[in-house]
């Protein structure tokens, strides 16, 4: 599946529910599901800055696609960064440089993307799209 | 216009803010101790500056300048009369308690040499440890800390150990802003004074409070915030003894704070225009007294009592919530929770009641060390006003419930 694929299905799930409530129950449960970075890579440098809670990002690169895990000591930032790596994860380089975020907005997240935010959601996608740009260096 | 039976739904009424939804439901706000919501006195007293004679104040000839002069001269003197100071020209007027710290740490470093020593507290605010932090780094003095118990109280018998003839200063907060504790700041000026330091009281989260008597207390200096009493941001207080005010150096150049300027020399003004270079925040300083009007005609015991009062209705229900934990547990304390349930993110928790209306802080409250005290990344933090009812509390109780089962 494309990543512009997974978004739309993620904008489906979210149209099921009616109330912020339900979108936030989902949310939390989709933190469960998320990726775990291991252990050994949860070290300060790949903390991301800007949040309230700590959010640990990883990503590796295999076939030219890049895999990522992550962590967080919140469970709503858990399953923020668990939504952004499900859209992008497996997914080439190119493609997640290129990769929109409006979704966010439709799955009725707005008030996490403003860069003022203390959840670091724009410092989350940020993070992201670097290790793509990096990986894609590699690639050139 | 104002009552002086305490009776909440009438005060509610003097403030708009409370008549908001967020997110569908009615505000309920309890981030008072960041700031404070302003009744519609005081914010008719903003439009009518700037409706009908706002100019600039003490050059001008012209009625306008005339009335915004004697409009801020006369705030000054409400805030001299509302701490009790000596005089009207021991009050400088600044943009908030941090300028007022760093306006006294900034005179102080003329004053201070290698091995002077300092002492701040454990309860600080990050603001009232930078610039002391840097005092020490231009001056080569030391700061030293008294350390604070389990309970949030800081331990006296270690203050006594700490000071010295080497003690220059003595900057402690009236309230801490993390956790409520007031601090004895009576015994703490004493203290120093018999040793021969200055102390410095940080009022930012006292003054919504209660009333200090700056001659009674006898401290050196005495800051605070207008936005936290009800008035609006970006001005506040600076209250220094006329010796000491005269001792230090200006803070910052500029129009106002000379008397004459020549290009080989420039005389200051006479307090309290020495520290108050350039345009002040006129309509702010005016809004300020008015504020302070308002907090009168209530009536400090009031407010205290009442205030008391939900803290207590609060507290008793909180502990009732199974893991949840209390930190800050002062004899002595203001109308402030800040709590944690189990091991849930205190981000959390904050999110979802934002998504019910209800305002509170999370996060380390700008009071890291407090935070590595408890081994915790953060808290929430409830804080009382007196516009805030019980029924208020009791939605907050619900919906923390409902917080707490969806985050489990």
């Amino acid at each position: 599946m494309t990543i512009e694929e997974i978004q739309n299905e993620i904008i489906d799930e979210f149209s099921m529910f009616e109330d912020w409530e339900e979108r936030y129950q989902y949310m939390i449960d989709l933190g469960k599901t998320l990726p775990l970075i291991e252990e050994r890579f949860k070290t300060d440098t790949n903390i991301i800055k800007g949040c309230q809670s700590k959010v640990w990002v990883h990503a590796e690169m295999n076939d030219e696609k890049v895999n990522f895990t992550a962590d967080s000591d919140a469970i709503i930032t858990k399953g923020i960064i668990a939504i952004l790596i499900r859209a992008f994860s497996n997914q080439h380089p190119k493609d997640i440089i290129d990769a929109d975020t409006d979704f966010i907005d439709q799955i009725g997240l707005k008030e996490h993307l403003s860069p003022t935010r203390a959840n670091g959601l724009v410092s989350m996608i940020k993070q992201l799209k670097m290790y793509a740009i990096a990986y894609q260096t590699q690639l050139n | 216009m104002l009552q002086s039976v305490f009776d909440v739904n009438t005060i509610r009424k003097d403030f708009p803010i409370l008549e908001r939804k967020v997110n569908g439901k009615s505000l309920i706000y309890f981030d008072n101790a960041a700031t404070s919501q302003t009744p519609k006195q005081v914010i008719e007293v903003i439009v009518d500056y700037y409706s009908n004679y706002n100019a600039n104040i003490h050059r001008g000839v012209h009625a306008l300048s005339q009335e915004a002069t004697d409009a801020y001269e006369r705030a000054r003197t409400k805030i001299q009369k509302h701490f009790n100071a000596k005089h009207a020209y021991e009050i400088i007027f600044t943009s908030g308690t941090t300028h007022g710290i760093n306006l006294i740490a900034n005179g102080f470093s003329s004053l201070l040499k290698k091995g002077d020593e300092i002492i701040v507290s454990a309860l600080e605010h990050h603001s009232n440890i930078v610039p002391w932090q840097m005092l020490c780094e231009r001056t080569g003095a030391i700061l030293k800390v008294i350390p604070m118990s389990e309970e949030g109280e800081l331990v006296l018998s270690e203050y006594d150990a700490l000071l010295s003839t080497n003690t220059k200063l003595v900057f402690v907060n009236h309230i801490s802003n993390a956790l409520g504790t007031i601090n004895p700041i009576q015994y703490i000026i004493d203290k120093a004074h018999g040793l021969g330091a200055a102390v410095l009281v940080d009022g930012a989260q006292s003054c919504p409070h209660i009333r200090p008597d700056v001659q009674d207390l006898d401290v050196d200096f005495y800051v605070c915030s207008a936005h936290k009493i009800c008035g609006p941001t970006g001005v506040g207080m600076l209250y220094g003894k006329e010796e000491w005010l005269k001792k230090l150096p200006p803070y910052q150049g500029g129009g106002e704070m000379i008397a004459e300027v020549s290009f080989e020399k420039t005389t200051y003004a006479d307090l309290p225009h020495k520290f108050e270079a350039g345009t002040p925040n006129v309509c702010g300083g005016i809004a300020f007294g008015a504020a302070i009007d308002y907090m009168n005609a209530i009536g400090f015991d009031a407010i205290a009592n009442y205030e008391n009062e939900l803290l207590v209705y609060a507290t008793k229900q909180l502990e009732q919530i199974e893991n949840l934990k209390i930190y800050g547990t002062a004899k002595n304390k203001t109308s402030v929770i800040s709590f944690n349930v189990g091991s849930i993110h205190p981000y959390d928790i904050g999110t979802i009641l934002d998504k019910m209306g209800i305002a509170v802080r999370t996060g380390h409250h700008c009071a890291q060390p407090i935070m590595d005290f408890y081994k915790i990344p953060g808290t929430i933090r409830a804080s009382f006003m007196f516009y805030n009812t019980k029924e208020e509390i009791d939605t907050f109780i619900a919906s923390l419930k409902k917080a707490i089962m969806m985050l489990s």
